[in-house]
């Protein structure tokens, strides 16, 4: 027995994290998929109901808003965290001084909740006593700056916000990235007469790939499941004009009280990300066991 | 007379590109400074905000400069007005949130280095296809497992609880915390622990005598890594908590939001600083942890 126990000890010490993971992450995923085919209403029902909440969900108009605002957001935020990121960390990367404490000014709001962040700029992007005034205050007495409580724009708001809290990591990804490179090959292309331009442009972003792609992952998911910073910053307004996937699960769930539904929204949500994830683990690991 | 030419028109360009360099040079210090102020103008914002009255406020722009020193606001945000109903205030939220961070990050910390030893000192047949499994959890949509698990801490009566929630960041945080560990053990040469073996020591001898005392990087990388997530939480905090449970996140929204007299921006803004000012301590103090924390985890975001 004590000889048993010995042998299997490691196993033993593994099992709370195997069993956690076990029952919270894949048993609870599985719950929710097995719901969403069901007609749950308050209290869930385990009466299997069809696709019927799947179709419900295609059907309505908030949820095809919902995944609209995502397509718009996910963009913008990629594009604009990849290009800041990319710059900051070229020209952070030229010898600079008080680099560090630059790059600590770039890196902060990371360290902030979107909660945090989203109050701070719900109060700039304030329609009467924000920016807006400042402008006014500035001469330019015709500025207007109404995104936040402007049906069209208010999604924007979001990414400015959005950005603004993580181009700064994008900026450590490739920084990181850059510095890893051997001086030896930038040495031996300058020799060969190439501008700084060509450098990074024809030698070291190619070089980047890995990193691009880590970001893209990164980024991706952080806009799929984006919550926190719509509560601060819209709930969704003005309307339900901001509306996201994840801020619509969490009504349907517990707002409306409309389980099966949400049950479908959340699978959604939940194969989108699976769909970035798994190639994304995928290379990874080829990376590990290649290395 | 060739050669003289020739060195001449070499200078010119030698001195043209020393121009443009001053030129791209300057350039360049002025891209950054202009990202930089992007960066800060939110915090300079929140701070100059919170110190001005609300006369002041009105009168003035988001760049004014206070006319004095003013905390009554962060007094209000912090200790409330002091008159009974209606009167939110952070500080007791701020306590929770501390009774839920301390435990849940040690538990999920410890519960991550076990099972990073494991996985790369006392490897078994399939070891790989656990690490991948329990690797999957860094990456669902939380928004998969909400509803079972709001029921579950409703059976387990512990539901709008800050017992709750520290279960809750334990188990979340066990993905994370598992790959830290493991990607800094499977650098750290076997035969240490293999020589170890030999002379007989045991596998909890071999952790806390030989793994432990080198392991200190990485425990501070995980435990600033957890700590920031649960302070920052939300999700989990405004789902299984409210009222007197609820973290300081869900209690800084709840302040900001409600909307029962004028609204108040320099307390919100105080508030705001308030609810932020543990995670960007410990940036300021451990930035480089925190960033190898964010790039080697880079997941989560």
């Amino acid at each position: 027995m004590l000889k048993w126990l010995e042998k299997n000890l490691p196993k033993i010490v593994m099992a709370p994290a195997v069993g956690l993971i076990g029952w919270f992450v894949y048993g609870f995923v599985l719950w929710t998929l097995y719901i969403s085919f069901t007609n749950s209403k308050i209290l869930p029902k385990y009466e299997l109901w069809g696709v019927g909440q799947y179709t419900k969900l295609w059907a309505s108009r908030k949820w095809l808003i919902a995944v609209d605002n995502l397509l718009i957001f996910t963009a913008l935020f990629l594009i604009f965290c990849v290009v800041i990121g990319i710059i900051l960390a070229i020209f952070l990367d030229q010898k600079i001084r008080a680099e560090g404490l630059l790059r600590t000014i770039y890196l902060y709001p990371m360290a902030l909740s979107f909660i945090v962040t989203g109050t701070a700029w719900k109060w700039i992007l304030n329609p009467t006593l924000g920016i807006q005034k400042l402008f006014i205050d500035w001469g330019f007495e015709n500025f207007t700056f109404d995104w936040l409580v402007n049906r069209e724009m208010a999604i924007y708001t979001i990414v400015i916000a959005g950005v603004w809290q993580s181009a700064g990591f994008v900026m450590a990804l490739f920084l990181a990235g850059l510095r890893s490179v051997e001086d030896e090959i930038v040495k031996a292309a300058k020799i060969d007469g190439a501008s700084l331009f060509t450098v990074y442009w024809k030698i070291l972003l190619p070089m980047m790939r890995p990193v691009f792609f880590t970001s893209f992952v990164i980024l991706v998911h952080i806009s799929i499941k984006s919550y926190d910073l719509i509560v601060a910053l819209t709930q969704g307004g003005p309307g339900i004009s901001t509306t996201m996937p994840a801020l619509y699960m969490t009504q349907t769930a517990f707002h409306k009280s409309q389980v099966g539904l949400s049950a479908a929204s959340a699978m959604m949500m939940f194969m989108a990300v699976a769909a970035v994830i798994i190639p994304y683990l995928y290379s990874e690991l080829r990376r590990e066991n290649a290395r | 007379m060739q050669g003289s030419l020739q060195s001449s028109s070499y200078k010119k360009l030698e001195q043209k590109s020393k121009y443009t360099n001053i030129f791209l040079r300057w350039f360049l210090y002025f891209v950054l400074i202009l990202f930089a102020s992007y960066f800060i103008f939110p915090l300079y914002v929140m701070i100059v905000t919170s110190l001005k009255t609300m006369e002041e406020i009105r009168q003035g722009t988001l760049l004014t400069w206070p006319s004095a020193l003013n905390f009554e606001s962060w007094g209000v945000a912090w200790g409330g007005r002091g008159y009974g109903a209606g009167d939110t205030y952070l500080k007791p939220y701020f306590w929770n949130s501390i009774k839920m961070v301390v435990p849940a990050v040690f538990f999920s910390t410890f519960i991550g280095a076990m099972a990073g030893y494991v996985l790369t000192k006392w490897r078994f047949k399939g070891d790989k296809w656990v690490f991948l499994f329990l690797l999957f959890g860094c990456f669902i949509p939380y928004q998969a497992i909400l509803l079972p698990m709001a029921r579950t801490l409703g059976v387990l009566g512990i539901s709008n609880s800050v017992i709750g929630l520290v279960l809750v960041h334990t188990v979340y945080g066990i993905p994370f915390t598992t790959l830290f560990f493991r990607n800094f053990y499977v650098s750290i040469p076997s035969e240490l622990v293999k020589a170890a073996r030999i002379d007989g020591a045991g596998f909890f001898k071999i952790f806390f005598k030989i793994l432990l005392p080198i392991s200190t990087p990485i425990i501070v990388v995980t435990v600033i890594w957890q700590f920031t997530q649960i302070w920052n939480d939300f999700l989990f905090g405004s789902t299984f908590s409210f009222g007197e449970a609820a973290p300081i996140q869900v209690a800084l929204n709840n302040m900001v939001l409600s909307s029962t007299s004028v609204k108040e921006y320099n307390v919100d803004m105080a508030s705001a600083i308030i609810a932020g000012i543990p995670t960007l301590i410990v940036y300021v103090l451990a930035g480089k942890y925190f960033i190898r924390g964010l790039t080697s985890g880079a997941v989560k975001g």
